[in-house]
């Protein structure tokens, strides 16, 4: 060990030692402390999620029944119910579980850094974003209720104070969203700002591993698109404590303004969302295939093209919006050719599986879960985006179906694969492999049950957002589905019992990891599990490229990055 | 398929069509995909003395495998961006010349359909009005003129394959041309509020001779509004 290695080992020492138990575990600047804390507050959120979403089914089955441990609903509640299912899952669940847990605790460690570039914006960003979670929560309990104008928050409903049950609870959810922004912010100007500027030496753009890469790319998308709904927010909250009549006609205000501000931010979410579960996905997928990944330059060409196209199909949800129908072609066109970077995407993740060598470990199985389950969202989504088929079905269970066949697999299967994968370096112990088996077959079996269902409600009109969808003359044939779906929402809910258990369990009493129990490359499984504070005794040198497994003539299977040899890709700089 | 309701519009099929063309395209590509993913799990499963190939995707040879579907990919995009285009351009583009005109308001949470009356002029003492349905003749082009008073709502109408969001602050027309006598539902299909899910309609398509019949009974004796029929509502 050389001498100044052994200073900065012993100054790291002294330093973790010095650190009171609140500056450690409360208001830490750690990021691997930070994403377990966003990891706590996703999961409870999670829960409140999954809990509206059983009320929801409930209802939707036996419309007017009591539902156990909740009581009979009115519209109104249920339209809360709606709403603060989107705003929760997508805003309070999916963000902080794909970008707040993962980048937070991969990127620095995959790219051999001590920390994040700001660790104290870093908390910053976690607390802000705690404060907005809790302002969400309360809203449940204010007088009115909390939101009830969709996650979406159409102006005039969402805009004026007198048209839903709702006063406080719609201005909470206001703030609680533009504090959940300014959370994202802040944590993406810390991702871009790291992956770019703190990689070890040796570790050029083109050996920067992909789940950083994906990470990277959803922050420079989310900082580019969320700055008008940040505008649009104030403007809201404006309209509703003062009348502004931003979005009211009578005013001279217009409701199609706030659609335009929304799906501008909205339609990116989806990629800010789904590239992290890609990401996850690619770092998987090779590891237990022990294969290189299939086309890591293209992988990585296809990430910058969704993000860019992604910026230029958001009209796709406002066809029939009333705004200028001559616009439908173009924006059908820009939302079917993201079908392309996507169909790369997968076609590489299907050509890495070709001639390995499959572990089918818990993380490995819910990546393939993820993959084959997106399948269906992302090939349905083209009947929405092309504007003819989206006449009829917009609006309907069709839109529903479709959007959980996205955003469920990439926040949940890959988000599970990405959590029983670095579980281990996150708490230096292994999950349960057994009942991460059951919990995956479980889910995968209970998804499908929950969702396949709606996609022919839909196809036969059933619009969503509808408090009795059998008081419809047109759908009292077809109750049944609603029923199938619910039943096997709530074996979804029940069959994440396992999976909770197993958790806390193997906190304690699960396998103690080795450092590198998956035998993969990445620069953070050639550091302890749990890594100490500050990650590397020593800065790392990086001398290949991640995913070379199974090279011919190595004497094992894998090629940690820190070991020197022939590599595939170039050094840092080349090509 | 034969989940769709019925169709009886003059541009349903083409609505129908570019749903089969796309169901065909992804049909096929969604099979194959997760054929593949499930055959090259089971056939690369780990074994003892089977080591993975290490191919990495980096040539053109190899990179072929997934730019050349790639390429179909684009090509039937373009196909499918074509057959949309046609049909949206039937729906929303064009405006065949009305035989009636209607016109629809949305108010929180009911359907108000105006009709101009005989001499085929609003806002005249002849006009007639009816609550929550819509009354028109078969095989003749209908068009509505649609307003909210207060937030956004759409009009939809799954037999016609027809959906329209009205949005308070502007007049946005849609065309529709019934082909088969019956009554089918209209929706507001836009969260509207607490009783959202009680904004239904009926759309009445009537033969030719029943439409002169309903026209002969409502319009021409009634010279103000509201009406007295049973059939048109009170305003609340």
């Amino acid at each position: 060990m050389s001498q100044a290695a052994a200073q900065r080992k012993a100054l790291q020492v002294a330093h973790l030692e010095e650190l009171s138990f609140i500056r450690k575990y409360i208001f830490s600047t750690d990021h691997k402390t930070i994403a377990k804390q966003y990891l706590g507050i996703s999961l409870f959120m999670a829960i409140v999620g999954g809990f509206t979403a059983y009320a929801i089914r409930w209802q939707l089955a036996w419309p007017s029944a009591r539902i156990p441990g909740v009581g009979t609903i009115t519209p109104d509640a249920y339209n809360t119910l709606v709403t603060m299912h989107g705003t929760i899952m997508v805003f309070f669940v999916a963000m902080p579980f794909l970008l707040g847990v993962f980048g937070n605790f991969c990127i620095p460690l995959m790219i051999g850094a001590g920390d994040m570039a700001f660790p104290r914006l870093n908390m910053l960003s976690v607390w802000t974003f705690l404060v907005g979670s809790l302002i969400l929560l309360a809203s449940f309990f204010v007088p009115g209720g909390a939101a009830a104008a969709g996650w979406t928050g159409y102006a005039p409903l969402s805009a004026r104070p007198d048209l839903t049950p709702a006063v406080l609870g719609q201005d909470m959810w206001i703030v609680a969203l533009a504090l959940e922004f300014s959370s994202f912010l802040m944590g993406g100007v810390n991702f871009i700002t790291t992956a770019l500027n703190m990689r070890a030496p040796g570790m050029g753009l083109w050996r920067v591993p992909l789940l950083v890469w994906y990470e990277a790319t959803a922050s420079v998308l989310f900082l580019l698109s969320v700055g008008p709904l940040i505008g649009g927010a104030v403007m809201l909250l404006l309209d509703r404590l003062v009348g502004a009549g931003f979005f009211l006609p009578a005013k001279g205000g217009d409701p199609l303004l706030w659609e335009h501000l929304f799906w501008f931010f909205g339609h990116p979410e989806v990629y800010v969302v789904a590239l992290p579960g890609f990401g996850i996905m690619l770092e998987i997928l090779p590891v237990f295939s022990r294969k290189p990944i299939f086309a890591y330059r293209a992988l990585v060409y296809c990430a910058l093209t969704a993000t860019g196209l992604s910026l230029i199909v958001w009209a796709h949800h406002m066809f029939i919006s009333g705004m200028d129908p001559r616009l439908a072609t173009p924006f059908t066109v820009t939302t079917i050719l993201i079908s392309v970077p996507f169909a790369v995407i997968v076609f590489a993740m299907i050509a890495t599986l070709w001639g390995g060598s499959i572990r089918f470990d818990t993380p490995m199985l819910f990546a393939l879960g993820g993959l084959t389950s997106f399948l269906l969202g992302g090939v349905t989504g083209i009947f929405l985006g092309s504007a003819a088929t989206d006449i009829y079905l917009h609006g309907t269970y069709f839109v529903v179906a479709h959007f959980h066949y996205t955003l469920f697999p990439v926040t949940f299967f890959a988000g599970f694969a990405g959590l029983y994968y670095w579980y281990p370096k996150m708490f230096g112990r292994l999950m349960n492999e057994t009942w991460g088996k059951v919990h995956f077959w479980l889910t995968m079996l209970a998804f499908q049950g929950v969702f396949m269902p709606l996609f022919f409600s839909g196809i036969a009109g059933t619009p969503r957002r509808v408090f009795a969808p059998n008081e419809y003359p047109l759908f009292k044939a077809i109750q049944p589905l609603q029923v199938h779906a619910t039943i096997a929402t709530v074996t979804l809910l029940l069959v994440q019992i396992p999976f909770v258990v197993n958790f806390f369990w193997s906190l304690r009493r699960g396998k103690r990891a080795e450092a590198n129990p998956w035998l993969a490359n990445t620069l953070e499984w050639c550091v302890p599990s749990p890594p100490p504070h500050a990650n590397f005794a020593h800065t790392p040198r990086v001398r290949r490229w991640p995913y070379e497994y199974s090279v011919p003539g190595a004497r094992l299977d894998w090629s940690p990055q820190t070991e020197s040899g022939d590599t595939m890709l170039p050094a840092a700089g080349g090509q | 398929m034969h989940w769709l309701p019925s169709d009886v519009s003059t541009f349903g099929p083409s609505v129908d069509h570019v749903f089969r063309l796309i169901l065909y395209i992804v049909g096929v590509w969604f099979i194959a995909a997760e054929g593949a993913i499930i055959l090259f799990a089971f056939r690369f499963r780990r074994r003892p003395g089977h080591a993975a190939v290490h191919v990495a995707g980096e040539n053109m040879r190899q990179l072929a495998w997934i730019l050349v579907p790639a390429l179909v990919v684009v090509f039937l995009d373009f196909g499918i961006d074509i057959a949309a285009g046609h049909a949206w351009e039937e729906i929303k583009l064009e405006s065949p010349k009305p035989a009636l005109n209607v016109s629809v308001t949305a108010e929180r949470f009911a359907w108000i359909f105006d009709y101009p009356g005989p001499d085929g002029k609003y806002g005249t003492p002849d006009d007639y009005w009816s609550m929550a349905k819509l009354y028109v003749p078969v095989n003749q082009v209908v068009r509505v003129d649609m307003r909210s008073m207060d937030v956004i709502h759409s009009f939809a109408v799954p037999n016609l394959r027809l959906r329209q969001d009205v949005v308070p602050g502007r007049t946005i027309s849609a065309w529709f041309e019934a082909t088969k006598p019956g009554t089918y539902e209209i929706e507001c299909t836009e969260l509207c509020g607490s009783e959202h899910y009680r904004m239904q309609a009926s759309l009445v398509v009537l033969s030719d001779s029943e439409y002169a019949r309903w026209q002969h009974e409502h319009w021409s004796s009634i010279a103000s509004k509201p009406s007295s029929s049973a059939s048109a509502g009170v305003k609340q």
